[in-house]
């Protein structure tokens, strides 16, 4: 008696909120004794859904449930291609399911439109079982749909908790959705400050504010689309543990990332998509990362050929105790940074995003030069070249990949061929003041097809272009116009695993050439498989560097939170002796 | 079978060029049945409007005449708006470029030689570039606004040669109307089509056409002012120089002004009057739009907007409407292209599409 009645009572009270969790599925863990209040769910589910549910906890398969989300036969054409080609797909309740595919595959598109951003031309989506047409996202997440876009949608003249004040539906109040966001972010350890305006965080906090935004809102179905592409390990680890009590509470979540691990880790399923159709699916904890990459890209996954660093090359970007208070109140100082990168190796810095990357790398690539007095703290190539404009440095020898795409890296509504003028006009394509449109369509042409840019030619516009497929060719257009001195920050960012490996290939291909090449990445494993040397930024400081071989993933990310050692003073080469050199 | 509207891929280049066609082609439709609700003839209204301002020699003057300084203007316009800069103060720049101009032909009007057109022309580029850098600096030093600026500064230019017409510049021997002393003649514009008013002014335009032309589409400055239009940041992070644009775009176009109001009083009207255009400083901002920001475009639309001014004053004459006529005809013809306008960027398309490729199946058709 006592038995039968204390589930309904309990159902009265879960319903107020998450009625739909008693229907997802629970960890193993989760006892009747030891479960906090909403746990005791599972016993509903198991009363509801028979001993099926029981025996298959583990696991999001009960029996007799209504898929959260079922896709059938989407189609979305666009003019150049068909992005979507009947697509079908069902997702669980408290599912992590993952979307799999090349660049362009078309994953992007399919999130799209189920949160109502894009409209499929053909094809139905069903939630819970019921039919259901998707207008717009404030329907989406009036269903309990969340998203994580790959490129941010963030107004960027507007605060943090502004932002997200956008998108949750409640009474309007920014003190204490900040309060919240504050507690939110902190409790899923993705630490953000909501009084600050989006423009000035790096991309890696914005991926942030999507994140906590999304949790915010309390989802049923979170969509993440590449949501780790900057995101350190810790952080990356943090957010799994966040998903994966999401799940166990019943929220289902589609999962994008190029990070086959990631997604062998976290996800129950995996779909995988090429050329805008259902290619296969797989459960990825029974798969292997090389199977699945195969899967993927229909091939064996290439791997880098790192020869050891030639010897003796000289120092070719030397920066000599930089200090620079950031412009933004919020910003990080710079605190005296000081890095020589030789010919021939590349250097890389790791570092959690928002701890003076991007005060760096406004400094290195000249759009935020230094104050007058401190022109003799950059030097490329010999010049000192604090207080040259960004031009000025490229014809220096200076290459730069900058880590947004779209806005700052390509100009959105401009052709690739145009695009490729943006940077690449030093190399002959502007004569006497005027531009020479042939040299400008063969360097596009020779970008798009040394780095597999899918596209449909140098006249598409690069807003039309996949995310992975745009990092192609802006990484490109640096790396042909053989630079002396290269820097990228994260040049892989949203890349699929094949791609990443032709751009990594390159930068290393760029180093045997004798190039200096400074890597800014917030993954780990790519620094590590590129580098010969690594530092730290924390805190507006610059950690020593050490060689790889000499150094691991753990010191290196206990190095992040800030404790490194001093940095030994590394002598400037005397500014002669650079003159010298060249 | 059902109709959608749908973005294409990339602004198709054909609807660029067909859109304004398109509006001109509704202006007269519209203007057809405007006549015909107004109890007249459409055909003598037709008539009246748009061939018998240009049914003779005279006629076709006339036409260059106006058409000449809309299209200068409004090329030297059309490179500020590509690059994001709204420069709406041509009317004050022409204004102040005719003054400038015009004083140095009056300053000369007793003397002779070769050196005073070029000067005047000179003068008139420089007053032009001088009212426009008033923006231009408060743009750069202080982020105002623009549009606001340069558009304000019109009624101040308005102002300051009104001032000089009714003061210190008044013909001495003009029976104290406000006007200035007659041009000599070395300061005059040379007439080059026999019989009629077409004067040199036109020249100037068609070459400022062509230089627009190479600016726009072929110098790499015009392409660094279009990606600053576009994206900003992208600018930046190729070193592009903003308020190097800005400058360029505000000064481009107060010269073209400048120039633009010089020809005016040293062409058809050969004196300074308090007022020295008809609007021609606006007009040139629907004429770079009509023309697509495209220097051919625009001479084309400085044709078709000189011919309503024309026709507008034959209306006056021959049927009687009032000259607010002209006006009407302007805005219906910018309401009609901002409409097809839409064709640009969008499609109509009916019931399912077929025929279109996935690029991993190319052979494939998807229906
Ligand atoms: N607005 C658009 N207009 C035209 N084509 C588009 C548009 N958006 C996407 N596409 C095309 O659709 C295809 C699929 O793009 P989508 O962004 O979905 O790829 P993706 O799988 O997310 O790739 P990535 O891993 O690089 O993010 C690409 O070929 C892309 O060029
Ligand atoms: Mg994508």
């Amino acid at each position: 008696m006592r038995f039968r009645r204390r589930p309904t009572r309990l159902r009265r009270r879960i319903r107020r909120r998450d009625y739909e969790c008693l229907r997802g599925a629970y960890g193993k863990r989760c006892t009747l004794a030891l479960a906090p209040p909403g746990r005791f769910a599972w016993l509903l589910s198991v009363m509801e859904n028979g001993v099926g549910g029981m025996t298959n906890q583990n696991d999001p398969q009960v029996v007799g449930v209504a898929p959260r989300l079922e896709l059938q036969d989407i189609t979305k054409i666009y003019p150049a291609v068909v992005a979507n080609d009947g697509v079908n797909l069902q997702v669980l309740p408290g599912e992590i399911h993952a979307v799999l595919g090349e660049n362009g595959a078309g994953k992007s598109t399919l999130m799209k439109i189920i949160y109502g951003v894009t409209k499929a031309d053909r094809g139905t989506v069903s939630w819970n079982g019921q039919e259901v047409e998707i207008a717009n996202p404030a329907q989406a997440r009036r269903l309990g749909i969340g998203m994580v876009f790959q490129h941010f949608s963030l107004f960027e003249t507007l605060t943090v908790v502004q932002n997200i004040a956008l998108a949750v539906e409640e009474p309007f109040d920014l003190d204490g959705l900040a309060r919240r966001i504050v507690e939110v972010s902190e409790r899923y350890g993705l630490p953000l400050d909501p009084r600050r305006l989006v423009h000035s965080l790096s991309v890696g906090e914005r991926q942030r504010v999507e994140i906590v935004r999304c949790l915010l809102q309390d989802p049923k179905l979170l969509i993440m689309d590449e949501p780790t592409s900057v995101l350190t390990p810790q952080a990356v680890r943090k957010l799994f543990e966040t998903l994966n009590r999401l799940s166990s509470e019943g929220c289902s979540i589609l999962y994008i990332s190029h990070k086959l691990e990631e997604i062998r880790e976290l996800c129950h399923k995996a779909t995988v998509m090429r050329g805008g159709k259902v290619t296969g699916e797989a459960d990825p904890r029974q798969e292997t990362a090389s199977s699945l990459a195969r899967m993927m890209i229909g091939r064996e996954l290439p791997v880098c050929q790192h020869a050891p660093a030639p010897e003796g090359g000289e120092p070719r970007l030397v920066i000599a105790g930089l200090s620079r208070t950031s412009d933004d109140p919020f910003g990080t100082d710079l605190k005296d940074i000081r890095l020589t990168v030789h010919g021939g190796e590349i250097v890389g810095i790791a570092g959690i995003s928002g701890n003076g990357q991007q005060e760096l790398l406004a400094a290195l690539s000249g759009e935020q030069p230094l104050d007058p007095h401190q022109t003799y703290e950059i030097h490329v190539n010999g010049e000192s070249v604090g207080n040259l404009d960004p031009a000025a440095r490229r014809s220096l020898g200076l290459g730069f990949v900058p880590e947004e795409r779209l806005g700052r890296g390509a100009v959105p509504a401009m052709s690739l061929a145009d695009n490729a003028l943006l940077t690449a006009h030093r190399a002959g394509m502007v004569k006497l003041g005027l531009v020479a449109g042939a040299q400008v369509r063969a360097f596009a042409d020779r970008c798009i097809e040394t780095f597999d840019v899918r596209c449909g030619g140098h006249e598409a516009v690069a807003k039309s272009l996949s995310g992975g497929n745009l990092q192609k060719f802006i990484v490109g257009r640096e790396l042909l116009q053989s630079p002396s001195v290269m820097i990228a920050a994260q040049p892989t960012w949203g890349v699929d695993v094949g791609a990443a490996t032709t751009i990594r290939q390159a930068l290393i291909d760029l180093r045997n050439r004798g190039v200096a090449v400074l890597v800014i990445s917030e993954e780990l494993e790519e620094l590590f498989e590129i580098c010969d040397r690594i530092a730290v930024i924390a805190e507006g400081r610059l950690s020593p560097t050490k060689v790889t071989a000499e150094t691991n993933q753990e010191e290196i990310g206990l190095w992040m939170s800030g404790m490194f050692p001093g940095v030994e003073d590394e002598p400037l080469p005397d500014r002669q002796e650079l003159i010298d050199a060249h | 079978m059902r109709i959608r509207i749908e973005p294409r891929a990339q602004p198709s280049r054909l609807m660029g060029w067909l859109s304004p066609l398109l509006a001109v082609v509704l202006t007269l439709v519209t203007g057809f049945l405007f006549s015909a609700f107004l109890g007249m003839n459409p055909v003598d209204a037709f008539h009246a409007f748009f061939v018998a301002p240009v049914d003779d020699l005279y006629g076709l003057g006339e036409l260059g005449v106006k058409a000449a300084p809309l299209a200068l203007i409004a090329v030297g316009l059309a490179i500020g708006f590509r690059s994001n800069v709204w420069n709406i103060g041509a009317e004050g720049q022409l204004t102040f470029g005719a003054l400038v101009g015009g004083g140095v032909a009056l300053w000369a009007y007793e003397m002779e030689g070769a050196w005073i057109l070029p000067a005047m022309i000179l003068a008139g580029a420089l007053g032009g570039m001088a009212w426009a850098s008033i923006p231009a600096f408060l743009r750069t030093r202080f982020n105002t606004n623009e549009i606001l600026v340069s558009l304000m500064l019109n009624y101040v230019a308005l102002l300051c040669l009104s001032y000089l017409v009714h003061g210190p510049w008044r013909d001495p021997e003009g029976f104290n109307f406000p006007e200035s002393r007659l041009f000599s003649e070395s300061a005059m514009l040379p007439v080059i089509l026999e019989d009629t008013r077409l004067h040199a002014g036109a020249l100037l335009a068609l070459v400022a056409v062509g230089l627009g032309w190479v600016f726009v589409k072929k110098s790499f400055i015009g392409y660094q002012m279009q990606v600053a239009g576009l994206a900003d940041t992208a600018a930046r992070y190729a070193g592009f120089n903003r308020k190097r644009m800005i400058w360029m775009g505000l000064l481009i176009g107060g010269a073209a002004a400048g120039i633009a109001g010089l020809c005016e009083v040293a062409g058809p009207i050969g004196q300074l009057l308090p007022s020295v255009s008809p609007g021609y400083g606006y007009a040139a901002i629907i004429v770079a739009f009509v023309g697509r920001l495209h220097p051919v475009g625009i001479l084309l639309a400085s044709l078709l907007m000189s011919l309503l001014y024309l026709g507008g004053e034959s209306a006056q004459m021959e049927l009687g409407l009032p000259s607010a006529v002209t006006g009407v005809f302007q805005g219906v013809l910018l309401f009609y292209l901002l409409a097809a306008d839409l064709f640009i960027n969008f499609r109509i398309r009916g019931a399912t599409p077929q025929g279109l490729r996935s690029p991993s199946k190319p052979a494939e058709a998807s229906s």
